[in-house]
């Protein structure tokens, strides 16, 4: 992929109002982390890491069309490739984080060329009974993955000097958390914006509209999809090895069916196809059980119902359907 | 246990769950196949039938077969009539658009199980079997109720095709299915369609439900398995063709047995899961598709 | 209950008539202080009452299933939790103040329930989290507890504890483990049921702690295991199972969780009919289920580990009726208000254990208020403790505390089934269950 595919951003006459939105996005995260309260800045924190995994999801989803029911292969292959080797290995963070990105990217290569020759709602049942041969693998393994119970990583040796009161900072201390969070979904972030305003994007809503047509124009379309593919599972093991070095924890119930649907339901609920619906989507659904849960014992009551009005008042999902009615230049 | 019988028992057991399944999956395969639309909470209506089912037959305490038979009755039609009503009230004013069905139907899976978990609780309860009795093998016993549960499956197979293939009602619906468009040109109400496939749907999966609680028990979490199931037996089947989701029934019921005789459990889960994915993969459009859309 | 942040939880009057939480609340404040009435007869005088309200209450983070896989569970830890609460705070709560439950739904799972920790810590700022059941919410929250030092009490049963996976600031002292519970029962076995013994578990890391450490038991008893049969996670069927029971077998050792116990059991008796081995099963396959449900007839003869006697027994204690009393519980083991409301009998108790181990270490430590270092001084005054004698606060029988380890191991019960109850047989000492130490959680920093 040339450099060129991704000049488009720089064109004079683009609009710049996407550039100055996203960049006002990530700049509203990094202030949040100032005033926030401790609950809050966790939850912040959690968000970011959930929504970049579903930004991955959507890439796919969004702007390619295609609907995987089995994206918590990636997630989980993420979370155990970086997870496993600081439990077995001793690895250091960042190469444990490059493990799972690694193990993300290898796995949705092998998935692609063999489910991408499907389409459409097989697509789907292929990607949903991959992922149910890979959480049922992680229980099979039980010897090195502890299977449902899970392992508990100590990372707390790694610490840095930053110039804090309280001395050096940990990985799994608050602020560092919370900036390497904001770190990997500003990254999924640029990489999806940069991505969607590209040549290369386009082709992929190309497909998405009309994959005929894309193929008889002379292009690769399965080339295409199968590197949204990659990229969608690397951006969602991505996230999976945040989660794990972050929270310390890694078990079998990350790569079940609910793992899979979780990204479905946030990137429809924020809106597919566009840049900021996944942390929408996310924050939403997160704070909706949240408050809920603390004000009813039947909380998943009032996520249902909330969930029933929510996608009559926005069927496109809310910032679809935001931009379809007021901001048409909407990522 | 030696070979022949093991396989014997693994066949009479990939037999009922196929059986089970094939009823299962034909309600998603009425919605999918006409309406074009993914509905998560197909189990939980499965489900429902299966928790009404302990609500009805424990209404005559010490008649199991008069409350059975109550149950196999009343549980479609309360779950159908609430089929119904959601289909009303919420999918249709989404004029069935298939993203934000799906999240409407995550939202109703949410709303029926936290109020099947507040009224009926979290324990698994179980109900007792119109029929009781027990087929001896030389090698092992098994339950007689099950095969009542096959010869059962397998007349409300017959029914629903008969329903599909042979009657003014099943013609248009396979009409409404063919061209949405031309049907409603040809004066047939689309919408009134939609809603009474919608309801016939859950009913199916209701009844499943019911024939299947006397063999494992009422739980308001029992919903996910069969979804995932007879979502996959649609799609290996081929969309919108009845005897492909026979026949997938019996592919996937049948294996998982079969392996479960060679392999140890888990295995054999994995190694079933990824044989039918192949199915797919080599047949992407399912085994018995009618022609591609 | 609902998480009730104005402290009048163990005022409030509540309706044991009604019992279970799940029959009753869709709004907040419902479910609060269920089923303790019955304890009523019980209360001190009202000096001290009222003496434990005047103070700031002492907040627990309650981390408690309410809904997913655990909720059947979840609702009777709420609920024997409450009946502590309230026959503490009735004589004089923890240093003359009161406790104030904080509940969270974790959902039975582990993300969820370190983000439910973190809420305890950040938001409601309690001084304690406990109450936590399934191992996989336990290792998935533990992280969080240990990073946030908030000391937390699981009641899981689970070897994670024990086994050295967890952290300083985790604690197991209200239930013995699972490790502990297997290898005592192995002995009895096969001195009384047969030596030759084909194991039924389910196929994940509860089921291989049955699976690695009762075989090992059973061999150094001079037994043998004739087949290892894990059953799949997903499973909903299980005749194909007993399928590959080998013939020579003398004993089924069982063990399943989940909704689809009730279905095992029913399987395995249309399988082998009158034509059986000797069976032993743990009774987490039968917990809030009732032993006269349709089907379970053929149970009748076999045997169960119990952790405390659902059934009581004709010897039974003053404890045990004084603890049945104020959680609401009937002598069959089912709710007072529903008899049809089985509970989880042999598990439950450990909410209620925990709960004096908690009181009983904040009054040592001379704990005042939630810093780093009270919370220091009560890990310590924990792990300092060495014995709970039997009595109302420890109704389950005596036990012993392992400091190092941060586990405690107790009595535990062999009972047979004859006509749809549970009667005890055998009950194992202490000593029975126990095994090297694997780790010291006291060597580690606070």
């Amino acid at each position: 992929m040339s450099g060129q595919a991704f000049a488009v951003a720089a064109l004079p006459g683009a609009d710049r109002r996407p550039v100055w939105l996203h960049l006002a996005v990530l700049v509203l995260l990094f202030g949040l982390q100032f005033v926030l309260p401790a609950y809050d800045h966790g939850n912040v924190t959690r968000i970011m890491i959930l929504a970049s995994y579903a930004m991955g999801f959507n890439l796919l989803l969004g702007y390619t069309g295609l609907m995987s029911l089995g994206h918590a292969m990636f997630f989980a292959a993420g979370l155990y490739g970086a997870g496993l080797p600081v439990y077995y290995l001793g690895f250091d963070p960042f190469s444990a984080f490059a493990a799972g990105v690694a193990a993300g990217g290898f796995l949705s290569f092998g998935v692609g060329l063999i489910a991408l020759r499907t389409s459409g709602v097989s697509f789907m049942i292929v990607t949903l009974m991959f992922a149910q041969a890979c959480f049922l693998l992680t229980l099979y393994f039980n010897g090195i993955t502890q299977g449902d119970q899970g392992l508990v990583l100590d990372l707390s040796a790694w610490s840095w000097d930053v110039g804090s009161e309280d001395g050096p900072l940990s990985l799994i201390s608050p602020p560092i958390r919370y900036n390497l969070a904001l770190l990997l979904f500003a990254l999924c972030l640029l990489v999806s914006l940069l991505l969607v305003r590209s040549r290369i994007g386009r082709v992929l809503v190309a497909i998405r509209e009309n994959e005929a047509r894309v193929s008889m124009l002379g292009y690769h379309s399965f080339r295409y999809k199968l590197g949204s593919l990659m990229l969608s599972g690397t951006m969602s093991a991505a996230a999976g090895a945040t989660y794990a070095l972050l929270f310390s924890y890694v078990g079998s119930t990350f790569a079940g069916i609910q793992y899979s649907i979780l990204p479905l339901l946030w990137v429809l609920l924020g809106g597919q196809g566009t840049i900021l619906g996944p942390l929408l989507g996310t924050a939403l659904m997160f704070y909706l059980v949240d408050v809920s849960s603390e004000y009813s014992s039947s909380y998943m009551l009032i996520v249902g119902v909330a969930l029933v009005l929510l996608v009559l008042w926005f069927p496109k999902g809310i910032l679809g359907t935001v931009r379809q009615k007021w901001l048409p230049w909407l990522p | 246990m030696s070979l022949g019988p093991h396989l014997l028992l693994a066949f009479l057991e990939g037999t009922v769950s196929a059986f089970v399944l094939a009823l299962t999956a034909l309600g998603l395969s009425l919605v999918f196949g006409v309406m074009r639309i993914v509905n998560v909470a197909h189990g939980e209506f499965f489900m429902l039938g299966a928790v009404l089912a302990y609500g009805f037959s424990s209404l005559v305490p010490g008649l199991p077969a008069l409350g059975f038979l109550l149950a196999l009755i009343l549980s479609p039609l309360a779950v159908g009539a609430i089929a119904w009503s959601a289909d009303r009230l919420v999918l249709a004013r989404l004029n069935y658009n298939p993203e934000a069905t799906i999240v409407a139907t995550i939202g109703m899976l949410y709303i029926i199980e936290q109020l099947v978990l507040t009224i009926y609780g979290p324990d698994a309860h179980p109900v007792q079997p119109p029929i009781s009795f027990r087929i001896l093998f030389p090698w092992f016993g098994y339950s007689g109720y099950k095969l009542v549960v096959v010869a059962a499956s397998g007349m409300l197979l017959l029914t629903t095709w008969y329903l599909l293939m042979r009657t003014r009602i099943g013609l248009v619906m396979r009409a409404t299915q063919l061209d949405r468009e031309t049907a409603q040109n040809f004066g047939i109400p689309v919408a009134r369609v939609y809603s009474l496939i919608f309801a016939l749907g859950a009913a199916l999966a209701a009844v499943a439900g019911v024939l299947v609680v006397p063999i494992q028990q009422a739980h308001y979490l029992m919903g996910l398995d069969p979804l995932l199931l007879s979502f996959i037996t649609v799609i290996i089947g081929g969309l919108g063709s009845l005897r492909g989701t026979l026949i997938a029934a019996f592919v996937i019921g049948l294996s998982d047995g079969m392996f479960s005789v060679f392999f140890s459990g888990t295995l054999s889960k994995i190694i079933a899961t990824l044989l039918v994915a192949l199915v797919l993969v080599f047949r992407p459009s399912g085994l018995f598709a009618r022609s591609a859309r | 209950m609902t998480s009730d942040r104005k402290g009048n939880s163990s005022r409030s009057t509540s309706k044991a008539g009604r019992s279970l939480i799940t029959r009753r609340g869709l709004v907040k404040g419902l479910g609060a202080a269920a089923g303790a009435a019955a304890a009523s007869g019980l209360l001190p005088g009202p000096m001290r009452y009222i003496q434990a309200q005047a103070a700031e209450p002492i907040r627990l983070g309650f981390q408690v299933h309410r809904t997913g896989i655990g909720a059947a569970y979840g609702r009777w830890y709420e609920q024997t939790t409450n009946a502590a609460v309230k026959t503490i705070n009735a004589a004089g709560g923890i240093n003359g103040r009161p406790i104030e439950i904080v509940a969270e739904d974790d959902g039975t799972d582990p993300k969820r329930g370190a983000e439910v920790v973190e809420k305890f810590a950040t938001k409601h700022k309690v001084d304690a989290v406990f109450g936590t059941l399934f191992s996989h919410v336990v290792m998935g929250s533990a992280p969080t507890a240990g990073q946030l030092k908030m000391p937390y009490f699981v009641v899981s049963e689970g070897h994670h504890v024990a086994s050295g996976a967890l952290n300083r600031y985790t604690f197991q002292p209200g239930i013995t483990d699972v490790r502990s519970q297997v290898i005592s029962m192995a002995p009895w076995i096969a001195s009384n049921l047969g030596r030759k013994v084909a194991m039924i578990y389910p196929d994940y890391a509860f089921g291989y702690d049955h699976r690695d450490f009762f075989s090992a038991a059973i061999q150094g008893q001079g037994g043998a295991i004739t087949a290892l049969i894990p059953v799949a996670p997903t499973e909903t069927t299980y005749s194909k199972y007993f399928a590959q029971i080998p013939a020579e077998t003398e004993v089924l050792y069982h063990v399943m969780v989940g909704p689809g116990v009730l279905t095992f059991v029913k399987e395995m008796g249309d399988h082998f009919g009158s034509s059986r081995p000797q069976i032993f099963g743990f009774i987490d396959s039968l917990e809030a289920t009732d032993l006269a449900s349709p089907g379970l007839e053929f149970l009748d003869g076999t045997y169960f580990w119990e952790a405390f006697p659902r059934y009581a027994q004709k010897d039974q204690s003053e404890f045990d009726k004084h603890y049945r009393a104020a959680v609401g519980v009937d002598d069959n083991g089912a709710s007072t208000a529903d008899p049809k409301e089985v509970s989880t009998y042999s598990h439950m108790f450990g909410c209620w254990e925990t709960l004096y181990v908690i009181k009983a270490a904040m009054e040592k430590s001379g704990y005042q208020k939630s810093t780093f270092a009270q919370k220091g001084k009560l890990i310590e005054a924990v792990e300092a403790m060495t014995a709970f004698p039997e009595s109302d606060e420890h109704p389950q029988g005596d036990k012993t505390f392992n400091g190092k380890l941060h586990q405690c191991y107790g009595h535990q019960f062999i009972s047979k089934v004859e006509g749809g109850r549970l009667n005890v047989v055998h009950k194992t000492a202490i000593e029975d269950g126990l095994y090297e130490p694997e780790t010291d959680y006291t060597k580690k920093a606070l």
